[in-house]
């Protein structure tokens, strides 16, 4: 990976946060660019809000120091920072209009009143509320007072904007037009956006980069394509969509070659690359159900596999399961080794999905290129 | 399980007693005196219900009406010092560590575990001119004439007793005392719901504690305020024992008339018009209240 050269707008320096006994943040460090769209991703309860309240100000690290544009802000109070927040629940002012909420922010920091309506009314135009701005927030839907959180906040033009789960009190066919319109948005305004969510797909469909947290520790930074792809721990690689783990044991790290043996699969798997670990080292090889492929099983010769050598890659199964899901099917296939694996194949025809069926045997074969090799 | 729809009768019988009671010990009696306030004394114990309006005619007499205006005046002196001084307390209290909050939410109730007439008898002994109030300013006094001899500037001359006692500062002293609790309590209910998300979004949007008080707290707070203000005002102006023991000659309430209709003067009738002006009063400012809520959407009625 390549250190940033430009100054992040937001860096987070061995950053822990302890509520008494809970450890909700772990010596996290972590930058963020101008203008990115960036993601913190994790199952609940693993630090991510505590982590986005501690850059709004509203929480102090216990230990370490946040910098905002190159500046420490350990003694700077929410209202004095350059950055605007909207809340998980939106907390949208009930008393106010929906005008005179979005020009608080512009009323708090002097700006006179016809200009502060001037630039409220462009906002809620920015956010597809032109013409709300005299109702008042229990006459809104809850979309329409998240677009009003977000109008309010990006009216202050902030130099990062925080946003909580924007999205998970949304049904979802909104949700999934609000992720494209939280996209674009930021595109247009090109202010950085910082997004706590727990929905791995909302993370790789909107961030330019992702940090994935686990239990208070930051566990990979990415783009959601590396996140995806070079996953550096079994948490990441379960976390991001859904993978197949063999537990198995290096027995082969050579700079062209390596070669995990596992009970599991029932073969040797190999790589066309070294992984630098400890020979002999407890290792799990990482394949994703779409990079697997299915094989009939009529007779006993096992499929040949480009690039790798025969007898590698190459499993002996049976189906157990078939999900139709229309665009692709998931196939359950118990290993003979009892180990159970997880296919997904593209339907590309329309009788695609009867060549395999329940109970079918079949051999599961992958390429050295869709095994990643883990070692935590 | 049952469901508790089917047996919505067996919880309607629950109601009755608490129900009855009301009915038999509080309106029947009140509806009784409400008839009084329309009748004239015939005799030393006969009173005949004539649907006169004497009474009220009388009650609306400069001299009554002084007096009405005067209780009104203590009453609502002691609602705004009850409510400038129990805001912060509340706001304390909904701010102070969980496991705090219990126990500032039990001092401020403690004063009831002691009775009334108590509590105001022992404030005469805080008030009366060799009391605690004036021995804790003279102390303070000897201390700064001290201070300055001990400069060289001089001394004070010798400190004068304030005199305290039934003054009208001491009946407004002792209705703070007592009725501060029904203040903090309605405002910390208003305070504890408002969603601690809309407080940090004022303080995110750039307004300091002071504006986010003045521009979302005390709005949000609005009917706990008014809630607060009519529990204050309505007992305070038909406090009876405060200007009684604590007041002078010149600061008897419209309660002690009352009081004195009901016993000294033995005039039921004008006596029970007197007390259903205040009932009017209290009505048409919980009508008020109830049109505010309204008003604001329904928006959170408190107590
Ligand atoms: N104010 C608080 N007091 C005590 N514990 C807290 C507080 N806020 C969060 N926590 C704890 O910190 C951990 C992380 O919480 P949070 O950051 O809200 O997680 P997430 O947003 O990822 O679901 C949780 O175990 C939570 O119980
Ligand atoms: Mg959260």
């Amino acid at each position: 990976m390549t250190q940033p050269i430009i100054q992040p707008i937001i860096q987070i320096e061995s950053v822990t946060k302890r509520f008494g006994p809970v450890l909700a943040v772990d010596d996290a460090t972590l930058a963020i660019l101008p203008g990115e769209f960036f993601a913190l991703l994790g199952p609940s309860g693993c630090g991510k809000t505590t982590l986005l309240r501690m850059i709004a100000g509203f929480e102090a690290p216990t230990e370490g120091r946040i910098l905002i544009d190159g500046q420490d802000m350990s003694r700077v109070p929410p209202n004095k920072r350059p950055i605007n927040m909207v809340f998980q629940s939106y907390a949208v002012f009930p008393h106010m209009s929906v005008l005179d909420n979005v020009s608080y922010g512009l009323k708090m920091a002097g700006v006179a009143a016809a200009e502060r309506r001037d630039r409220a009314e462009r906002a809620l135009e920015q956010v597809k509320l032109a013409g709300f701005g005299t109702r008042t927030p229990d006459q809104l839907s809850g979309g329409q007072r998240q677009r009003v959180a977000l109008a309010r906040a990006l009216v202050n033009q902030p130099k990062v904007l925080l946003l909580d789960e924007p999205l998970s009190a949304l049904d979802a066919k909104l949700r999934e037009a609000m992720r494209f319109e939280l996209a674009q948005l930021q595109d247009d305004v090109g202010i950085t956006f910082v997004m706590v969510t727990h929905d791995q797909d909302e993370a790789l469909a909107m961030a330019c980069r992702a940090a994935v947290m686990n239990r208070g520790l930051l566990a990979q930074t990415g783009t959601p394509a590396e996140l995806y792809e070079f996953p550096a721990n079994r948490f990441v690689a379960d976390f991001l969509g859904s993978v197949n783990l063999f537990e198995g044991r290096l027995a082969v790290d050579e700079p062209h070659r390596a070669v995990v043996e596992s009970a599991q699969a029932g073969c040797p798997i190999y790589l066309d690359h070294g992984v630098t670990g400890a020979t002999g080292a407890t290792v799990w090889a990482a394949v994703r159900p779409e990079k697997i492929e299915l094989h009939k099983r009529a007779d006993e010769r096992p499929p040949a596999i480009e690039d790798v050598p025969s007898g590698y890659n190459v499993a002996r199964g049976t189906i157990r399961t078939v999900s139709y899901l229309g665009s692709e099917s998931i196939y359950l296939v118990t290993l003979e080794t009892g180990h159970e694996v997880r296919v997904t194949r593209p339907n590309l025809t329309r009788w695609d999905q009867e060549d395999f069926t329940w109970d079918e045997p079949v051999w599961l074969a992958w390429h050295h290129e869709s095994v990643i090799v883990l070692q935590a | 399980m049952q469901d508790w729809r089917r047996n919505s009768g067996f919880f309607a019988s629950l109601a009755v007693p608490p129900v009855a009671w009301l009915l038999l010990l509080f309106l029947v009696p009140l509806g009784g005196v409400w008839l009084l306030s329309f009748g004239q004394n015939t005799g030393l114990t006969e009173i005949t219900v004539t649907g006169t309006l004497a009474n009220y005619q009388r009650a609306l007499e400069p001299l009554y009406l002084e007096i009405m205006l005067k209780s009104l005046w203590i009453a609502g002196a002691t609602t705004m010092i009850c409510l400038i001084a129990g805001f912060p307390v509340a706001l304390a209290i909904v701010f102070a560590p969980p496991r705090a909050k219990t126990w500032l939410l039990l001092l401020v109730m403690l004063p009831f575990w002691t009775n009334l007439l108590i509590r105001t008898y022992a404030l005469i002994a805080v008030l009366r001119t060799n009391g605690f109030l004036n021995a804790g300013l003279g102390w303070l006094w000897d201390g700064l004439s001290g201070l300055l001899a001990l400069l060289g500037l001089g001394s004070l001359a010798p400190f004068q007793p304030l005199h305290l006692l039934y003054t009208d500062f001491a009946v407004v002293f002792g209705l703070v005392y007592v009725h501060l609790p029904f203040m903090v309590l309605p405002l910390y209910a208003a305070l504890e719901r408002i969603d601690r998300s809309l407080i940090e979004a004022s303080l995110d949007l750039g307004a300091g504690h002071l504006r986010t008080l003045a521009y979302v707290v005390c709005p949000l707070a609005l009917p706990g305020i008014i809630s607060g203000v009519i529990v204050t005002m309505v007992p305070a102006l038909g406090a009876y024992l405060a200007p009684d023991l604590l007041g002078g000659p010149s600061s008897q309430l419209i309660a002690n008339v009352i009081e004195r209709q009901f016993k000294r003067a033995n005039d039921w009738p004008f006596g029970a018009a007197l007390s259903f002006l205040l009932m009017y009063a209290t009505f048409i400012a919980l009508f008020v209240r109830a049109a505010v809520a309204r008003s604001r959407g329904g928006g959170g009625a408190a107590l």
